[in-house]
């Protein structure tokens, strides 16, 4: 797939390979280019110097549209037109590209400028039992997300990858699985907040049940496993989908040799479809963990927040990072700063923890690649 | 009853469907019909709930209990509008700008550069958004109230979304604010997407068009946006029901007031439905909870709506060489 990608190559601005511009009257490829490169990123750096560094962004910004601008001119008298309208979309793409980066690295910056005012031992160690002022931390929080998140993996994988394995292996084209098919679809786009409010209704009802009633313990209704109920709805899809994607993906040629030689359909799923898909598939969950362990909204509504370590999920309130991080900031105890510091640094866990998961995705797919499989 | 008789995967026959006769494939079969049936229930389960807990404990018997003669309809109608102004505005600022990064990427940046960007895109597209609220109010709300606000009330005030009598909003707590977070936020999906299916162009299209002496931007205007077209809407449908749900951003971030305000600069602004919930539900009890419910069913809906045409031109592909 990403063959196509280096196939259209005419690099612009490489020096030779100018057969193409001998029919014009002249070429910017090499040196002129540059300099018109030059000279935006001067112009951009003598306004931050001239009137002073209020917005260095916004300095960036005239540095771009100077280098759109010449380059647009530039081209039109010394090419032709239409060499100018490519070297403009060119320059346009380049700097909505850079304009992008603008917001991400800051975002990326803050997080972790922010973040390290409490980034010590301190704040990974303490909860806030009894704490009002500064000190201390998000030990509670971080454990809540583990237990919440272990739990919506426990319900979310198997629940999600039998899906998956009835929708290829079992049903191709049924009806049944057509319709399976669109109702993932649609929980795909359920509102995170939605799935919460789910889960609350749910745990509600069940609480009416007296067998059931251990279930929503706790103040409200509240509880870790109404969270990772929520959770479950906003995870199962997405492990669907991955999965399904992975398990089309293994030859047929596989399991009609594995057929032929007497085996019967779920030991050929368990012992030759997965082992080939194992690698997109575990990397997909580990992903769908990346994209849960944020959220908030659901937890805000179905889990709370205390001020202490919670190891059971069935006994009433939890603190989980984002909720932690949320609450902090926008209900601050004296000293503010104290408050903010700690939301910034679960900010930071967070960000943390959905890079790690990200790598181990990434080291996961290379390592288990089946040898068979490009 | 032999293995003979199993159906080989893919074929056409109806008996696939059909567990062959030994207890392991049983199992294995219930377990995987099970979990499929599961997903039936469980959204079944969701639209019972919502719709019994909102729709019929709060619209249905009591809504003039909270919301006087108005009815439910006075107390959604401002934050539905509120939703879809600020997604709107949000889709506008990142859709062009999605486009252009997933061009550059598929088509301009170097392979290698190219791969480390996909990368580092999806997994901004991670970041929870509870980061983008932090980032929003600390960082961005503070730059741009001070430097475009009153720059966009002076000049653009004649129009109705930058003029009003009320004065800007200082803390830069209002609509526009969270439209750019949210235009971030969704950026990396819309790219994500439209990434893909640009690269998916096929190879002699784009070859064809260079053959004939087209320049690189001729290229791409014949060859890979007509193909890539219906891949980019539904991308941006996507994002735009992601910007619909989305709520801590906007929690944190937006000063909130009951009612329709158009100006996207002020201290007043219409909220959003989920924002709403996060900020309302902590504080509520009884037939509040039972409201929050209800406007939780309508923002179901509208996503729903939103991601059922985004799937409908997707689906609809590409039709053809003049697209």
């Amino acid at each position: 797939m990403s063959l196509t990608a280096s196939t259209i190559e005419p690099d612009l601005d490489s020096d030779g390979g100018n057969e193409r511009n001998d029919m014009t009257s002249g070429s910017l490829d090499g040196r002129p280019m540059w300099g018109i490169r030059v000279v935006s990123v001067a112009a951009g750096l003598a306004g931050y110097l001239a009137f002073g560094a209020v917005n260095w962004a916004l300095w960036i910004l005239v540095g771009l549209v100077v280098y759109v601008v010449t380059t647009l001119l530039v081209s039109r008298f010394v090419e032709s037109p239409r060499e100018a309208t490519d070297r403009f979309s060119t320059a346009v793409m380049t700097s909505a590209f850079a304009v992008v980066l603008l917001p991400l690295v800051s975002v990326v910056w803050t997080v972790i400028e922010r973040g390290s005012n409490r980034f010590d031992w301190d704040f990974y160690s303490t909860t806030m039992r009894g704490v009002i002022g500064e000190g201390g931390g998000g030990y509670h929080a971080i454990i809540g997300t583990l237990v919440i998140t272990a739990l919506t993996t426990i319900f979310a994988v198997p629940f999600g990858l039998f899906t998956a394995i009835y929708l290829v292996e079992y049903a191709t084209g049924s009806r049944f699985a057509k319709a399976v098919t669109s109702l993932v679809d649609v929980m795909t786009g359920i509102p995170s907040i939605v799935a919460g409010l789910f889960a609350y209704a749910l745990f509600v009802f069940l609480d009416d049940i007296p067998a059931l009633t251990a279930l929503s313990t706790g103040v409200g209704h509240r509880s870790g496993l109404a969270g990772a109920v929520a959770l479950t709805l906003l995870m199962t899809p997405v492990v669907v989908r991955t999965s399904e994607e992975m398990l089309r993906l293994v030859p047929n040629e596989l399991r009609e040799a594995s057929f032929a030689l007497g085996v019967p359909r779920w030991r050929t799923i368990v012992k030759v479809v997965l082992p080939t898909a194992i690698a997109g598939i575990l990397t997909g969950i580990v992903l769908a963990i990346a994209r849960v362990i944020g959220e908030t909204a659901p937890l805000l509504v179905t889990v709370g927040i205390t001020a202490d370590v919670n190891w059971n999920p069935i006994d009433g309130r939890m603190a989980a990072l984002p909720v932690f991080s949320y609450n902090s900031y926008k209900f601050p105890t004296l000293p503010v700063e104290a408050s903010q510091d700690r939301a910034w640094a679960a900010a930071l866990t967070l960000v943390l923890l959905v890079v790690i998961l990200f790598s181990i995705a990434r080291i996961l797919s290379s390592i288990l690649k089946p040898k068979g499989l490009k | 009853m032999t293995m003979l008789d199993t159906p080989l995967p893919g074929g056409n026959d109806s008996s696939i469907d059909q567990p062959v006769g030994k207890a392991g494939d049983k199992v294995f079969f219930g377990l995987s019909f099970g979990a499929a049936a599961l997903i039936l229930v469980t959204l079944a389960a969701v639209a019972l709930f919502l719709s019994y807990q909102g729709l019929y404990e709060y619209v249905v018997s009591d809504s003039d209990q909270l919301d006087g003669d108005g009815g439910f309809l006075s107390y959604v109608g401002p934050l539905v509008f509120g939703t879809v102004y600020i997604s709107a505005i949000a889709l506008l600022l990142a859709t062009p700008v999605a486009i252009a990064v997933a061009l550059y990427i598929s088509h301009y940046a170097p392979r290698k550069i190219a791969q480390t960007l996909g990368y580092f895109i999806d997994l901004l597209a991670a970041i929870p958004s509870v980061v983008y609220g932090l980032w929003g109010i600390t960082v961005l709300a503070p730059i741009i109230s001070q430097s475009m606000f009153p720059w966009l009330r002076e000049n653009l005030g004649f129009i109705p979304l930058f003029g009003s009598d009320v004065a800007i909003a200082q803390s830069g707590r209002s609509t526009f604010t969270v439209s750019v977070v949210l235009a971030v936020m969704v950026l990396p999906i819309i790219t994500a997407i439209s990434r893909e299916v640009f690269l998916q162009t096929p190879r002699l299209h784009e070859e064809a068009s260079l053959a004939l002496g087209a320049t690189r931007w001729e290229m791409i205007r014949q060859a890979v946006i007509p193909y890539g077209r219906s891949g980019v809407i539904s991308g941006a449908m996507l994002g735009l029901g992601r910007a619909l749900g989305e709520t801590m951003a906007v929690a944190i971030i937006l000063s909130p007031a009951s009612g329709y305000f158009w100006d996207v600069l002020t201290a007043q602004n219409s909220n959003t439905i989920a924002s709403n919930i996060a900020l309302q539900f902590p504080e509520s009890a009884g037939l509040e909870v039972n409201r929050l419910i209800a406007t939780g069913l309508v923002l179901f809906v509208l996503t729903f709506a939103v991601n059922a045409v985004a799937r409908r031109i997707a689906s609809a592909g590409f039709s053809g060489a003049d697209g």
